[in-house]
């Protein structure tokens, strides 16, 4: 049987070479460096969550109609009389949060330990794609189980695009294929959520993955392994990616899995936070709800979109620092100007900025799943404000620091003090 | 700046206290008492189906309450002539609006929508009141077009409420008697609990064999954990 299955490897391998060519290049020859940490875990957890989404998506995708009149209650029909039709959709809408979760801690270790800097600038553009695609595809997701939150969160965010100076209400009128979100825009949401958005996905994931390859993997001391190499001609701090990352991948991976099968089977709504209570009452287009709240992943954004104070009674100066907010990301490479890359190196400057960062992002993305109110309003009354929600002037502070973050970088990051970078990798 | 932010932290919250609504009772409900959601079911279907459907729940969907499909048949299926149709209500949505201003809305995940505290509170919080349509109001939803369809179980109350002077202290609520009701308090309450645990067990059917399905998954991913973990420590051990 051996001998056989030699044989057969040794037919399929003359006759297609780059299958085992692409093996050692990616997998059994790709030498990453040996002292990975925890925060290098959520790359391959990110595609993990990517195939989940896949195949959970598919199988809902048979039972699913994309349906203005029958959408809700096919949903529901999945909770209850599909065979497993539950674990699908629980599988599904965790995923979604969870992929965001798992993107944010990724993004997160790349300002850590300077990912994104020389020689790996594409490889970070290509990641800052995938970033604004899944926020499409998350975006287009929601709106198809047409509930109350689908429905009023995708008028919002179309007619965000209305803003847009002169092309504005045709952009939105394109966009939604009616004058309200409606059967039409369902239909369209639908086919983008499950073929074109997954589509750009994979292909960028591979792109990132291939850029990657070529200029090799950072690490938490920010050295680059290739400059060392040993007589066998391979970097002396890195070590194979298989069998070495494969097995600490798969337990990251386990161990990843066991909070996500809490979550979907125990608290699959999470407070709400993953799945929006007001969501399980059916779109109704005449009723507006009193406090609309987007998904927790969006509400940073929508925290900055609703902080800057509209211009000629028009929301686009929100929009444009919505857009700012996220578009900036593809600069970070030529915004930092330190000469090192990872956070155990530099001063205090640039870890006093992204500590400040952190708190700031954390602190819109609460206040976006809250209404304006949730903090009071101020007890006097001044000239400048124009509104007495505190919670707004909280986000109008947290926004200009978010800004001040990226804005300042090139002058923090010049200034800032930092460490002699060692030889070789610590442990 | 940071004395007009500390300002702005701690000044709203007495005014946020005093904006809430009617506090909300927690339910004691419990999933786990099949006789209790058993009993919400009866009531149910007698006193809520009427004018609510619960349309993406099947008669049959009930067998798993331990009813066997003679019981479903002959105690709770009115509205259906096969086990396998939904739970539909009778009344046209047409006629309801016409009715009450407003169609009453589908029961099937409302306990996922307002919450077991929030249907606990409201069923038993109407009150009489002559100034709206229906003769009957509600305190945690005021002005809502629905009148109390459990009020001769209940019996009439009445309701007072003592508005606070300028952001000092407390609504109050003062509760009294109009008429007496077929129950006790208690029993009312029972009785609001069961129908409770029956609406929490129809907007997600399958949560019992979720949670159980639940444990075993965890148990086997954490075994899967253990392998994996040594599996990883084999492999590193000679890398330094």
């Amino acid at each position: 049987m051996g001998a056989q299955l030699r044989a057969l490897w040794g037919w399929f391998d003359s006759r297609m070479p780059s299958v085992a060519s692409e093996w050692r290049k990616h997998a059994a020859e790709y030498y990453a460096p040996k002292n990975f940490n925890f925060w290098y875990f959520f790359g391959a957890l990110a595609m993990l969550v990517l195939g989940i989404q896949i195949v959970s998506g598919i199988f809902l995708t048979m039972n699913y109609k994309p349906d203005a009149t029958l959408a809700f209650g096919s949903v529901e029909y999945i909770m209850r009389d599909v065979p497993g039709g539950w674990i699908l959709r629980y599988i599904h809408s965790t995923g979604a949060s969870a992929f965001f979760i798992v993107v944010y801690l990724h993004m997160f270790r790349g300002l850590l330990y300077g990912s994104y800097k020389q020689p790996r600038e594409l490889v970070w553009i290509f990641g800052v794609l995938i970033y604004l695609t899944l926020m499409g595809e998350a975006f287009f997701g929601y709106l198809l189980p047409w509930g109350q939150m689908s429905y009023w969160g995708a008028q919002v965010i179309v007619n965000l695009f209305g803003t847009v100076p002169v092309i504005g209400p045709d952009l939105a009128l394109w966009i939604r294929g009616d004058y309200v979100v409606s059967d039409a825009t369902l239909n369209r949401f639908f086919a983008l959520h499950v073929i074109a958005f997954p589509l750009v996905l994979l292909g960028l994931v591979v792109a990132h993955i291939l850029a990657l390859h070529d200029v090799g993997s950072n690490n938490p001391d920010g050295i680059e392994i290739k400059k060392l190499k040993g007589p066998d001609g391979h970097p002396l701090d890195g070590v194979p990616f298989h069998p070495y990352y494969t097995v600490k991948d798969f337990m990251g991976a386990v161990l990843f899995l066991i909070i996500f099968c809490f979550i979907m089977f125990f608290v699959p709504e999470v407070g709400g936070y993953f799945l929006e209570y007001n969501n399980f009452i059916p779109a109704d287009p005449l009723k507006t709800p009193p406090h609309i709240a987007p998904v927790w992943y969006f509400t940073p954004y929508y925290s900055i979109l609703r902080a800057v104070p509209p211009l000629f009674h028009s929301q686009f100066p929100g929009v444009l620092a919505m857009g700012v907010a996220t578009m900036i990301l593809f600069f970070l490479p030529w915004l930092d100007r330190s000469p090192v890359k990872s956070i155990r190196y530099r001063g205090t400057l640039y870890k006093g900025a992204l500590a400040m960062f952190v708190v700031v992002f954390l602190v819109l993305g609460y206040l976006g799943t809250e209404p304006t109110t949730v903090w009071g309003q101020f007890g006097f009354d001044a000239f400048f404000l124009d509104t007495k929600d505190v919670a707004t002037w909280v986000a109008r502070v947290c926004t200009v620091l978010y800004f001040a973050f990226f804005f300042l970088m090139p002058w923090y990051t010049a200034r800032d003090k930092v460490l002699p970078v060692p030889e070789r990798v610590t442990s | 700046m940071r004395k007009l932010l500390l300002v702005g932290l701690f000044a709203p919250l007495a005014v946020f206290a005093s904006e809430a609504g009617y506090p909300l009772d927690p339910s004691p409900h419990n999933p786990r008492d099949l006789v209790s959601v058993q009993a919400g079911a009866r009531t149910f279907v007698n006193y809520c189906l009427g004018c609510h459907g619960a349309q993406y729940m099947r008669y049959q969907g009930l067998a798993a309450l331990d009813l066997s499909e003679a019981q479903i048949r002959d105690n709770l299926m009115f509205t259906a002539e096969k086990i396998g149709e939904p739970m539909r209500s009778t009344m046209s949505a047409k006629d309801a609006k016409q009715w009450f201003g407003v169609a009453p809305p589908d029961l099937s995940v409302i306990a996922r929508s307002r919450g077991a505290d929030w249907l606990y509170t409201y069923l038993r919080t109407f009150y009489r009141d002559p100034k709206t349509a229906t003769g009957w109001n509600n305190a945690v939803y005021p002005n809502v077009g629905m009148p109390h369809a459990l009020w001769m179980l209940q019996g009439e109350k009445r309701l007072e409420v003592e508005t606070p002077e300028e952001g000092h202290g407390h609504v109050a609520y003062k509760w009294s008697d109009a008429s007496k009701g077929a129950l006790s308090a208690a029993e009312y309450d029972a009785t609001v609990r069961d129908l409770v645990n029956f609406l929490v067990y129809v907007s997600e059917p399958h949560a019992a064999s979720r949670r159980a399905i639940g444990v075993i998954t965890l148990f086997f991913l954490g075994v899967v954990f253990i392998f994996a973990y040594l599996l990883k420590k084999e492999f590193w051990k000679d890398v330094h």
